[in-house]
């Protein structure tokens, strides 16, 4: 029979190298269900039977937050046979507070005390052993990061979870308190098994609405014990959940003192030191554009230094443009696969394009979450929340959420997946709402199509495009947090500002394969799907009759389609000759944005050797002829927040783990692209005279409306909250 | 009352009562600010909020709107 280890602990504790230590390279990543919390599950080195399961990084198990709320019904539902409850040495009394709520579970608890190499530095000392009888299950010494003391650890885990002998927790409440419990106990959990009574006695105690619901208590019987609750609030003058979690800290402050010596209080630390100039009221933020500016740099920009940019480059023009199809070509033309036969469009065209397409990315995002992984690592991630918070809890967003906005001018995809290191998953799904809008490097041909076709070539056309990006992220943060779905999330910022310390190789280059992996396999098989759709409708119609490949994109499926729905976009000022070009050119748009400007070259013919996508002057009279000056702005605006590529949808399903949210992030930029460029053209129309009055008019203004009410309505941060819903 | 928020940079007060209910409350006690503890401001982020402050051994932020609801003497 296999053994189940649950690995829980702080954020910040050393959980994640303790795991990667114990599993090595047999992991198995995941997210839990339906949910954008990280799951992680291994196997013991050299034991193939011992199952570890890496719980989110939590400080409580309290039922408010969405990592709580998952490691809560994994550790009561599942009831793992042990649980390794690692904490950090430097940071007793914080870390022990979990530790007192885990050993009442009555699952086994073994207590892994960590850095204890950085403890003994400062000359600081631990007793282990009157530690381990304090809290009444066994304490050992490790190092994560050094690899000491690990194995053994997680040996005694194993010894104890096959001894099924069970951890008693040894704190104890004030008398009140105790009796209160006592009374739960004997009136409503005699048919829970004896060693978890106590847990559920005091959740019931807190008035836990979870465990409430989940024991079907009777309104009777929690009357009964609600006097008892009652009493204990009036005699100590607090609410109940207050006094349990007051009454632990007491209990920890009273007992660290006997099995923990500090050395010197008074002197900074090294990180200390750091932290003075690096958060410093006046250098904090120069730091912060400089550090802000080498990632973007290395990563996304189009310099000589740009490793991330450079090598996204290759990928997609010389191994997926010359390379692959060169090796395929001259595979299936040993295979007799005449160049032109639908088999051939398929492979080349459709799986190798479209596989392409995905992998492409890869590149540029690895060398971007090399990136964050060290700066998440270091600690610094965290006072960038700290730094940006002012700004950003505005819009409902996190500070956190700079990064993926700057790292989305470059390119959405990894800027969608860089929300990951955002906590709060109000904020996270805001992010990932939002990234999208913000105009990134494969809109600009299009851009620049428009503001050379009817606006003189003038910069403010590309220059407004990114006032309306950012207009459109903090339109929508103000808007969209103040919808109840939004404002029931908690989002308390109370964050822990860790230790600074030095990045461990491996932590980082594993977090960075792992998310580079995700997106692959989570997010690949959407793009390489909806690749060969678009590539199927693109490349073939209906001629004579009969469905055939065509080589002029014009009569494709995909135009039929475009023709069929162009009526959709006729208020948005896409009429008469072009309305079609516009509203296939917007499908084609999702492949990728600059396609849209190739779409533009084929609907004219254009038959030159100029790359459009560098340039598209030869095309700029033929497009100048087809729109106004009114509607090439929509028609650009609506591109430029509409849903975004395939691979961007990718990102978002990977990111979101849940088809509807995956949806309401889609459709939401969809509608709030719509609303825009409808209001540009009719309202934009009505005041330079040159749209006519009509319904759409109206509509306009109506939307105009309701946006500025949505925008200015009152709103407070909800204190109170609605339950988190969780499955497990 | 004096609560959190207007405590000065560099100044050590101690927790008397903590106001504010539900989630916000729940979880600045799960940090371990509880009636009685020590807590050392030591600053204020670049734009003016938040702070950050020593608590049981280690660094913590928290919004000004959050450290209204903590009373310090």
């Amino acid at each position: 029979m296999s053994i189940q280890i649950a690995l829980a602990g702080n954020p910040n504790c050393g959980k994640t190298t303790l795991f990667n230590a114990l599993t090595g390279s047999a992991q198995f990543v995941g997210n839990w269900p339906g949910v954008t919390v990280e799951k992680k599950e291994g196997r013991l080195k050299g034991r193939k039977d011992v199952v570890i399961m890496d719980l989110p990084g939590i400080y409580s198990l309290s039922p408010y937050t969405l990592e709580e709320v998952v490691a809560r019904n994994y550790l009561v539902q599942e009831r793992p046979d042990v649980i390794l409850n690692i904490v950090d040495g430097t940071n007793l009394e914080r870390n022990l507070y979990l530790t007192t709520q885990l050993t009442e579970l009555g699952i086994p608890v073994v207590v892994a005390v960590n850095m204890m190499d950085v403890v003994r530095r400062r000359g600081d000392k631990i007793h282990t052993e009157q530690l381990s009888k304090i809290l009444g299950c066994e304490v050992c010494e490790i190092s994560a990061l050094k690899g000491t003391g690990v194995m053994e650890a997680a040996q005694k885990a194993v010894d104890i979870a096959q001894s099924g002998e069970k951890t008693i927790p040894m704190h104890t409440f004030s008398g009140s308190v105790e009796h209160a419990l006592a009374h739960i106990e004997e009136r409503l959990l005699h048919s829970v098994p004896e060693e978890q009574q106590r847990w559920y006695a005091i959740k019931i105690f807190e008035r836990d609405t979870k465990v409430r619901e989940q024991l079907k208590l009777s309104e009777a019987d929690l009357q009964h014990v609600e006097a008892d609750i009652a009493a204990c609030e009036k005699e100590l003058d607090d609410n109940a959940e207050s006094i349990i979690t007051g009454e632990r800290y007491d209990w920890i402050a009273s007992i660290i003192r006997g099995c923990c010596q500090k050395k010197n209080r008074g002197v900074l630390s090294t990180s200390d030191k750091i932290d003075k100039i690096v958060t410093n009221r006046i250098l904090a933020l120069p730091i912060f554009v400089v550090v802000m500016a080498l990632v973007y740099a290395i990563a996304m920009g189009g310099w000589s230094v740009s490793i991330g940019t450079r090598a996204t480059d290759w990928a997609n023009d010389v191994l997926f443009g010359e390379w692959v199809p060169g090796w395929f070509d001259a595979i299936l033309s040993a295979l007799h696969v005449a160049e032109g036969s639908w088999l051939y469009g398929l492979i080349q065209d459709g799986i190798v394009a479209g596989v392409g397409a995905v992998l492409g990315f890869v590149p540029q995002m690895l060398v971007l979450f090399f990136l964050l992984c060290i700066l998440e690592d270091v600690g610094y991630m965290a006072r960038i929340a700290f730094i940006m918070d002012r700004i950003f809890r505005r819009f409902g967003l996190s500070g956190k959420s700079f990064i993926p906005m700057l790292v989305a001018t470059g390119c959405g995809v990894p800027g969608i997946m860089a929300s990951r290191t955002i906590e709060q998953d109000r904020d996270r799904k805001m992010t990932i709402m939002t990234t999208g809008f913000i105009p990134c490097g494969a809109k600009m041909p299009i851009i620049g199509l428009f503001a050379g076709a009817l606006f003189g070539n003038s910069a403010w056309v590309a220059t407004s495009a990114y006032f309306i990006g950012v207009a459109a992220v903090i339109i929508s943060g103000v808007m969209l947090k103040k919808f109840k779905v939004f404002a029931g999330e908690p989002a308390p910022f109370v964050m822990e500002l860790p230790a600074y310390h030095i990045p461990s190789g491996s932590n980082v280059l594993r977090g960075t394969w792992e998310r580079g992996w995700s997106f692959i396999k989570r997010a690949g098989t959407v793009i390489l799907l909806s690749s060969i759709v678009l590539w199927f409708l693109q490349g073939y119609g209906i001629v004579d009759g009969s469905l055939q490949a065509v080589a002029d994109n014009n009569d494709s499926l995909l135009a039929v389609i475009g023709n069929a729905v162009a009526w959709i976009f006729y208020p948005l000022g896409w009429v008469g000759d072009m309305a079609w070009k516009a509203t296939v050119a917007t499908f084609t748009g999702l492949i990728a944005k600059e396609e849209v400007v190739n779409f533009f070259g084929i609907a004219y013919h254009y038959a030159g050797d100029v790359d459009l996508m560098e340039d598209s002057s030869p095309i700029w009279a033929l497009v100048a002829a087809d729109f106004t000056a009114l509607s090439a702005y929509s028609f650009m605006i609506f591109n430029l927040l509409c849903a975004p590529c395939f691979a961007a949808m990718g990102a978002i399903k990977r990111e979101m783990n849940n088809p509807k949210w995956t949806l309401a992030a889609i459709g939401y930029m969809c509608g709030f692209a719509y609303a825009a460029a409808l209001m540009v053209y009719q309202i934009g129309g009505l005041i330079t005279g040159t749209v006519a009055f009509s319904i759409w008019t109206v509509v306009a203004l109506a939307l105009f409306a309701l946006l500025v009410f949505l925008v200015v309505r009152p709103y407070r941060e909800s204190g109170q909250l609605r339950d988190i819903p969780v499955r497990v | 009352m004096k609560t959190l928020k207007e405590t000065k940079v560099g100044e050590t007060v101690w927790v008397a009562k903590l106001h504010g209910e539900g989630a916000v409350r729940r979880r600045i006690m799960d940090m371990g600010i509880t009636k009685g503890v020590e807590i050392f401001v030591r600053k204020v982020a670049p734009l003016g909020d938040p702070i950050e402050i020593n608590v049981r051994g280690y660094e913590l932020s928290l919004r000004k709107a959050d450290a209204e609801m903590i009373e310090v003497q």
